[in-house]
């Protein structure tokens, strides 16, 4: 990897390495054949993989393009033609040659795609001959159907052999553009699947700003955008992505070089332009996409509190969800008469800050024992502590209190200052009151950030042992962070207990810890930015644990993919979408030190 | 034990006396019995053979590791059992052997982030931006700017917003020795300075360990092998082998004594 | 905060001052042994005479258990003890050799157990498992082993090998992907219902005379040592074995003596999973219902196994098991129903997790002390 720029200073260690002048491109068939039989074959189970699941049946019915292509046959086109790209790549090693691209990389593309299409050619048929229905639920009539396009298994298995071989050529092929072509590419591709999967997004705001001539054109009425208007859609991204190229960068660095008051103004009108969009946006919403949003905000916060525990001190908390449940368990005590034992039945701010007191006191009572722990163990036991209190809140034990299995029902919405009442009815007033407490928790991770504190907790997480010996007391500067996470989760709670009425204590299952935590590392840990964006589009397009997201056909699978991604990111991109600069620089410590090493200079510590 | 010069019961204020430390690890002793003071504004040297005990004992004082029997006194009070930081809280920093600093963090914030025990501005300060919070933190900059300024130009300028890791390792070094004077203390103690320096620079840093005292005031403990230093820089001397002291006096008298000279070169084949 | 020129003098034997988290933990400590006292003292005053004013005092609906059942709990905590400690073997050997906790390993049990169901199920079809259980179980045995070894050294090379020498927590949170990854992919595979293994003969449903036990337990409790003592004498006294334990004593030296480190570790995952995918098919023998969720608590217990014995300490994973067992189904009645606490049953897990947390608390390297590779002893 390219060490990360350091904005305008000149670079001492870790530049990127020499680029090697390319040779000529290899002939057409002195493949790594092992390398592609590999890829070919890591390709073809994928696919069969994503054909049992039943992901391209459930999603057949959403509509990318109307009457061309659906989800469900898009999941079956990424994989042969990602094969196809990825076989072509060059480790660029200095002092070894790189050659430059040609019929080899296409003829390689062809043969990964051809493989990985020979698996769901074999699948086609064996569909036919044998019956697995028994412990794979998936083999089924359905997906045969799907697999052979209503035809004949033999029909279909070559028609797939064809399609992976074309798939994973055109990713061959990619490699032989220019990087403005392979730009214009990627940004159509991007373009029209992004069209449609935001098609609720973008009906719903054409209809609130009244332009629903528009959005008729653009999209068919069951669903997908029109065959002539993906085409039209396509061209006129390709034209910007062409005419447009490196606008994005440009800007990006006449930011970057501001100084001193411009950029704080820069930073200013950016933050004024994203609160009056996010404030006037939701006017023109409907229901459902404003109840999206409030979801999408719910996480936002969650995700920022665990950020501070996680990205800022470094701290592995996998029971973050505890926090939350008892946000939402004491909001709903404090405010619904349903509890047998104590219903003080107060007003929801009151009970807020009962809550926020409350959690922080649970933090400290959790956090005191783990805090000194090695990091593993640590998560390991605020993952036991997660499961504790649910099971508490379960038990019948105290089901006086929390109502045990039947959890709390007829909580009443959230009245702030007399003016409004916040509940699950209107959505619209969820996303509002959300939005306040993120403002909050961005405001509190900035301040606390760039304070001794958060100086403090980077120094933690660099190197305890010197940060002690620094004089910094680290169990109780980890303990604060724990802390503060803790009652930003809790605020998460009791809304979440607003807006829903009701709280059971299977919405806090260890799940929601860790699909917050996939949120936090996608977006890039350490990142507010980041952390934001992760959640937008991970909760925002796939969904949260029990909320839909705009794809809401990828319900069953949602949890399968946050894995995947899971383990992907930790593989390709630790430091996230948008990362932190120096968080970046520790997870690829092992790799700079080898960047370091070539280019002879001492490795650092 | 030979050389207990009268010098050591002399001095009048002793800034930190070590009883009887012992530090043992299993059954290995890694200190025996180890008596030393240092006085206010005096440079210690410690050196001896590798593996003598010489960076268990700056360990122990900065209480890294347990003390097996023995007392450290630091003006006069206890520090034994103490957490790490209240030890540097109450004014021992340290260098290490093989330079740790917060690789990632900026030259001028490993500088500000040490400055932690010195400073009290808490959560609600820098939520509420404080006129106390702001007027600290231009404190904690400012004073961490004159700390780096005290090593001329090597780490001013453009360096302080550069990662730390960035550096050369001489600046490294030298950065390590900011960082311990920005926790404010009143003794330093300096685990091999100038090792993998190159003579120009040990000459520099050589001069750096005097300045330290004489203009910060500092008293301070070197460990340290590259005897010109020792000659240089040391009051006093203190010899360690095998985690017993071996010699104790001036650097001419510990240079001539017999005993350091078998601990360095091994006992003298009798010729035939 | 208290003083600490004060207190130094007063706790001279440790390296660390009381600060306000120290005295929270030690009043915790304190706590919680004055908890566990009392519930065990109620306990034997119940057993006496639930009459006495102590043990009234302490719960007036108290009954206490009869011996019958007192035992019961005992053996059902030893077998499930067992499955935890095979299962701990996996935590145990991983985080032996390469310092990280293999989060995914509880799922490894998880497939082991579905593989169990869906063999023995073809198995009954083919009227093979009642004709013949202990050849059809055998099968299954086989099968599931070779599955759930597949299965870790996949895991393995695919997101743990990319990751070695990166910071300890990577590893972790990939492994946790890979936990997730695991368990919904049996739920879109297989379907997200609950799965019963066949019925199983008389005997090993029915309770013997032997001692009162049910034939499953047994079974589980003999195979569990068996299994053990292969893997402590193919750990001890094989070539394979010795390479083992030279990685996990410091992997680059190992190396430099010529041996394969990576083959090593793909033979240690190997082999845990193949206890895993043992501990999978008892679990099935024993419950006869599987479904996607079963890895996970067992998976957690049976790493509070391994920490309890001390971790990188193959007696100390059984041991550790063992105890875990016993604790979660003696420790609910024996020491929160004499108290008071209602449904105690439902608090099993809360139990088997407050002994994770207790034991890092009191003693962090277990009961026998930890294994660890040389770069993560301090």
């Amino acid at each position: 990897m390219s060490a990360p720029r350091v904005d305008g200073l000149p670079q001492q260690h870790g530049s990127p390495t020499q680029q090697m002048p390319l040779v000529a491109p290899r002939s057409a068939f002195a493949h790594d054949w092992t390398r592609i039989a590999r890829m070919g074959s890591i390709a073809a189970f994928g696919q069969v993989f994503i054909a049992l699941s039943n992901m391209p049946v459930r999603l057949d019915e959403r509509l990318i393009i109307k009457p061309v292509l659906s989800l469900g046959y898009l999941v079956l086109l990424i994989l042969p033609f990602a094969a196809g790209y990825r076989q072509g790549h060059q480790i660029r090693r200095e002092g070894v040659p790189t050659y430059s691209p040609g019929l080899n990389e296409v003829v390689g593309g062809f043969l990964c795609g051809a493989l990985a299409g020979a698996g769901l050619s074999l699948l086609t048929i064996l569909l036919t001959h044998f019956d697995l229905r028994d412990p794979l639920v998936n083999w089924s009539p359905m997906l045969l159907n799907l697999l052979s396009f209503d035809n004949s298994s033999w029909f279909g298995g070559v028609i797939w052999l064809a399609i992976g071989a074309a798939m994973g050529t055109a990713g061959g092929l990619l490699r032989l553009v220019g990087p403005t072509s392979r730009r214009a590419t990627i940004t159509i591709v991007l373009a029209v699947t992004g069209a449609a999967v935001l098609e609720s997004v973008v009906v719903d705001l054409a209809e609130g700003l009244g332009l629903e001539p528009l959005t008729d054109r653009l999209y068919h009425r069951r669903g997908g955008i029109n065959w002539n208007s993906a085409l039209g859609l396509a061209g006129l991204c390709g034209l910007l992505a062409v005419t447009g190229q490196g606008r994005l960068r440009q800007a990006k660095s006449f930011h970057a070089q501001l100084q001193g008051k411009q950029r704080t103004q820069a930073n200013g009108g950016l933050i004024i332009l994203t609160a009056t969009l996010l404030i006037v946006l939701p006017l023109f919403l409907g229901k459902l996409t404003n109840e999206l949003l409030a979801n999408v905000g719910l996480f936002v916060l969650l995700a920022l509190g665990l950020n501070i525990v996680v990205g800022l001190a470094g701290i592995l908390d996998l029971g973050y969800v505890a926090f939350f449940a008892v946000g939402s368990y004491t909001a709903a005590v404090l405010t619904s008469a349903t509890s047998s034992r104590i219903t003080p039945e107060i007003p929801w701010l009151a009970a807020l800050i009962v809550v926020v007191i409350l959690t922080g006191l649970v933090g400290l009572f959790i956090g005191a024992p783990v805090i000194r722990m090695r990091g593993d163990y640590l998560a390991i036991v605020t993952l036991g502590f997660g499961e504790i209190i649910r099971l508490l809140f379960l038990s019948d034990w105290l089901s006086g209190w929390f109502g045990g299995a039947q959890g709390f029902t007829k909580i009443p919405a959230a009245g702030i200052f007399g003016l409004t009442e916040v509940d699950g009815t209107d959505p619209r007033r969820v996303f509002y009151l959300v939005l306040a407490f993120c403002a909050l928790a961005i405001y509190v991770s900035w301040r606390l950030e760039r304070s001794r504190l958060g100086r403090a907790w980077m120094a933690v997480r660099e190197d305890e042992t010197v940060a002690e010996a620094m004089g910094i007391n680290t169990v109780n500067i980890k303990l604060l962070a724990f802390v503060v996470g803790a009652m930003l989760g809790s605020l998460s709670g009791a809304i979440f207990a607003a807006k829903v009425g009701s709280v059971f204590p299977s919405s806090f299952q260890i799940l929601v810890s860790i699909v917050i935590l996939v949120v936090v590392i996608f977006g890039g840990m350490g990142n507010i930015v980041g952390v934001i964006a992760g959640a937008a589009v991970l909760i925002g397009v796939l969904g949260g644990p029990k909320q839909p997201g705009l794809l809401a056909e990828f319900a069953e699978f949602k949890l399968l993919i946050y894995g995947a991604l899971l383990i992907w990111m930790m593989l390709a991109k630790p430091e996230g979408l948008i990362p932190n600069v120096r968080r970046t620089r520790e997870l690829h410590h092992h790799e700079m030190a080898q960047d370091a090493w070539l280019q002879g200079q001492p490795p650092r510590r | 034990m030979t050389t207990q010069t009268t010098l050591t019961e002399a001095m009048p204020t002793a800034i930190l006396e070590t009883r009887n430390l012992s530090v043992s690890f299993g059954g290995l002793h890694a200190l025996e019995e180890l008596d030393m003071q240092v006085s206010q504004g005096e440079i210690v040297s410690v050196i001896g053979p590798n593996g003598a005990g010489k960076t268990t004992l700056f360990n122990a004082i900065t209480a890294t590791v347990d003390i097996s029997a023995g007392d450290i006194l630091f003006e006069g009070q206890s520090v034994r059992g103490l957490d790490p930081n209240k030890v540097t809280t109450r004014g021992i920093a340290r260098t290490f052997q093989n330079v740790r600093l917060f690789a990632n963090m900026s030259v001028l914030e490993n500088v500000m982030v040490s400055q932690h025990c010195r400073t009290k501005q808490h959560a609600f300060g820098a939520l509420l931006y404080t006129k106390a919070f702001r007027r600290e933190e231009a404190e904690i900059r400012q004073r961490a700017t004159e700390i780096l300024s005290f090593f001329g130009t090597r780490l001013i300028g453009y360096r302080m917003d550069q990662p730390a890791f960035s550096l050369s390792y001489a600046n490294r070094r030298r950065l390590e020795i900011a960082r311990a004077m920005a926790t404010q203390p009143k003794l330093i103690l300096l685990d091999e300075p100038v090792a993998g320096m190159n003579p120009v620079e040990t000459a520099e840093l050589t001069g750096m360990i005097r300045r330290l005292r004489d203009e910060w005031g500092f008293a301070i403990i070197v460990i340290e092998h590259d005897m010109g230093v020792v000659r240089e820089v040391s009051d006093r001397v203190v010899v360690l082998d095998h985690g017993v002291k071996i010699a104790e006096g001036s650097y001419e008298q510990v240079s001539k004594n017999s005993q350091v000279i078998e601990a360095y070169l091994g006992k003298g084949v009798p010729e035939k | 905060m208290s003083q600490p020129g004060v207190l130094s003098r007063k706790a001279p034997r440790t390296g660390v001052s009381k600060t306000g988290v120290d005295w929270f933990l030690t009043v915790m400590r304190v706590a919680t042994l004055t908890l566990i006292c009392v519930g065990l003292l109620a306990f034997i005053a119940q057993e006496i005479n639930t009459n006495n004013p102590f043990a009234r005092w302490a719960n007036p609906d108290a009954t206490g258990l009869t011996g019958e059942q007192f035992w019961g709990l005992i053996v059902s905590g030893v077998s499930q003890g067992a499955m935890y400690g095979l299962i701990a073997l996996g935590y145990s050997m991983v985080y032996g050799v390469l310092g990280f906790i293999n989060f995914a390993h509880g799922e490894v049990f998880m497939v082991g157990a579905m593989t169990g169901m869906i063999t023995s199920n073809k198995l009954a079809d083919a009227g093979l498992w009642e004709s013949n259980f202990v050849g059809s179980l055998v099968f299954i045995i086989v099968i599931s082993i070779l599955v759930c070894a597949l299965t870790a050294v996949i895991m393995e090379r695919v997101a743990y090998r990319p990751l070695r020498g990166s910071p300890r927590l990577i590893p972790l949170i990939t492994s946790i992907g890979v936990s997730f990854f695991l368990q919904n992919a049996s739920v879109v595979l297989l379907g997200p219902g609950a799965k019963s293994y066949p019925n199983v003969p008389d005997w090993v449903k029915s309770k013997h005379t032997f001692l009162e036990i049910e034939g499953a337990r047994i079974l589980v409790i003999l195979v569990a040592a068996v299994s053990m003592i292969c893997l402590w004498y193919f750990v001890e006294r094989t070539k394979t074995g010795k390479a083992m334990r030279a990685v996990a004593e410091d992997a680059e030296i190992a190396e430099l003596m010529g041996i394969n480190v990576n083959r090593t570790i793909v033979k240690v995952f190997a082999l845990g999973g193949a206890m895993a995918g043992m501990a999978g098919i008892l679990w099935g023998i024993l419950f006869r219902s599987v479904i996607h969720t079963t890895g996970f608590l067992p998976g957690i217990k049976a790493f509070s196994a391994a920490v309890v014995g001390g971790i990188g300490h193959l007696g100390g994973a059984m041991a550790g098991g063992l105890s875990i067992g016993v604790a979660e189904s003696v420790g609910p009645l024996v020491i929160l129903e004499p108290l008071g606490v209602s449904g105690v049953s439902q608090l099993r897990d809360a139990v088997a997790f407050a002994v994770l947390i207790g034991v890092l608390l009191l003693r962090p390297s277990g009961l026998f002390g930890e294994r660890l590779p040389a770069e993560d002893r301090t």
